[in-house]
């Protein structure tokens, strides 16, 4: 079996725009979170939001290139940039090489809705323009970026929910591992837009702490009431560590396990039982005792229930050993199909800069969260392992686990 | 809509949207080889001329116009036979 490292990340989220503003927002726990008042126009309960501005894409890529990307297709453009140039991948080498993409996304609803209306108000399909197609399908960011980076190896999308960033890398990590691909570009992007959170919102998933927006997502802390929607996108290149000495490329962290699971049991409410097998399965696979693990990004998303029932598993788990905990989501919100990705990238920011970043708005825990060893602030500590775990709606759970290179 | 009016709207959606270089767009140029367009940009032509003009082309009308006057020659024909 082969090592799996990785070479490049990037980033596009509401707490910056690259890896430099990411990594001061998380040592400093800034949020990302406002208010979108358009929302309240809408019928929506809660105008909560991660806020990020749309890159500017006009003079980097061609019309033709543009005009296929969905909104969170040009997030995931501008991660994937940022990760490939730190992993001195350019045009030559792409062309020359099979490199794969794996990303996790589940939705393109505003590309649709926009669709559907001109449908209904036109009555002419043609008049969608060329775009929309490519736009619409769940498979939008993996189809553009495999055309715009002329990718030649496995070229699909993983939707696995709020855990698909996750499940991408997870599955790029056992291609590497059983040596069918070199390098793939994995990663996970998320639309922010109104019309990709109206039905999540009606589900009554949303804090409505509208008056404090920075305060609204306080994963574990005992006066939670729901999450707030977020997104951008965040790129991990996998790659062989064979491959990787042989280009010169820089070695970030190494993958040394993945695990999965699945509820088996309500399509929303989560469980203990299949978060915690899907961490054992990572903490076999990565042959690691969990005292070991110095830093867990818990996917907490500021659920009254979810963030209770991790606890119980991270407790189950890990126990007496009380490794540092945060969730990074108190900061940016949820970002959905993007979180198991962005949550790899904001953890190996923080094991490159020796610091635990803030669970913010923690004030008070409850009987389940206050088993945990949580970051209230920035702890500055060396962190040689850690694990993030990512759940989804179905009950799919993903756990991964990263470790400094060591040779 | 006078014909220099059309010109204008026209040139500025192909520099705009197409990203045609301005000196590209010459009258006795040829209009398909000079935007390069594939099957998927004439769509998008398609829909930019019914926003601008509140008309829908048909594709096949493409094959009769060889250059940019003709083009614009076209598009003012539609527009004066909408007006009437």
């Amino acid at each position: 079996m082969k090592r799996v490292v990785i070479t490049g990340i990037g980033i596009y989220s509401c707490i910056g725009k690259n890896l430099d503003e990411v990594k001061d927002s998380l040592y400093t726990g800034r949020s990302g979170i406002g208010i979108d008042s358009l929302r309240g126009e809408m019928g929506f309960r809660s105008s909560l939001t991660g806020i990020l501005e749309k890159p500017i894409l006009k003079g980097k890529l061609g019309r033709r290139e543009r005009i296929g990307l969905a909104e969170e297709g040009e997030y995931a453009y501008m991660a994937t940039v940022e990760a490939t140039e730190m992993a001195k991948m350019d045009k030559d080498f792409f062309e020359e090489n099979n490199v794969g993409i794996l990303y996790g996304n589940d939705s393109s609803a505003l590309a649709v809705v926009e669709a559907t209306d001109t449908i209904r108000a036109k009555k002419d399909t043609t008049l969608l323009g060329s775009g929309s197609i490519f736009q619409s399908m769940n498979s939008t960011v993996t189809m553009n970026l495999s055309t715009i980076f002329s990718l030649k190896g496995v070229n699909f999308t993983i939707s696995g929910a709020c855990a698909s960033g996750s499940h991408s890398i997870g599955m790029g990590y056992l291609l590497i591992r059983s040596g069918l691909q070199e390098q793939v570009i994995c990663g996970g992007a998320q639309e922010v837009n109104a019309y990709a959170m109206g039905s999540f919102d009606g589900i009554r998933a949303f804090s409505i702490r509208q008056d404090e927006p920075t305060k609204a997502s306080r994963p574990f802390d005992k006066d939670r009431d729901g999450l707030v929607p977020s997104g951008g996108a965040a790129t991990v290149i996998l790659e062989s560590y064979e491959s990787a000495v042989k280009r010169g490329a820089p070695i970030l962290a190494e993958v040394i396990g993945y695990g999965f699971s699945s509820n088996g049991g309500h399509i929303s409410r989560p469980d203990v039982k299949g978060p915690v097998r899907s961490l054992a399965m990572a903490l076999d696979q990565a042959k690691i005792s969990p005292k070991e693990i110095d830093y867990i990004n818990a996917h907490a998303t500021s659920t009254p229930v979810g963030d209770g029932f991790e606890a119980k598993a991270l407790d189950q788990v890990f126990g007496e050993f009380k490794p540092l905990v945060s969730s990074t989501k108190s900061m940016t919100g949820h970002e959905c199909w993007m979180a198991g990705a962005s949550e790899i990238v904001y953890s190996i920011l923080m094991m490159q800069n020796d610091f635990v970043a803030p669970n913010i708005n923690f004030e008070n825990p409850d009987a389940d969260t206050a088993k945990l060893n949580i970051a209230k602030e920035t702890q500055h500590t060396n962190i040689d392992a850690f694990i993030s775990n990512s759940f989804g709606f179905g009950g799919t759970n993903s756990s991964l686990v990263i470790r400094k290179f060591k040779k | 809509m006078q014909e220099s009016e059309i010109i204008e709207i026209i040139n500025d959606f192909l520099v705009e949207e197409f990203e045609v270089e301005e000196e590209v767009i010459q009258p006795e140029n040829n209009l398909h080889e000079s935007l390069g367009l594939d099957s998927l940009d004439y769509v998008d032509l398609i829909v930019v001329i019914e926003d601008k003009f509140g008309f829908k082309v048909q594709k096949e009308d493409f094959v009769d116009i060889a250059t940019f006057n003709d083009f614009y020659k076209y598009i003012a024909g539609k527009v004066a036979e909408k007006q009437a």
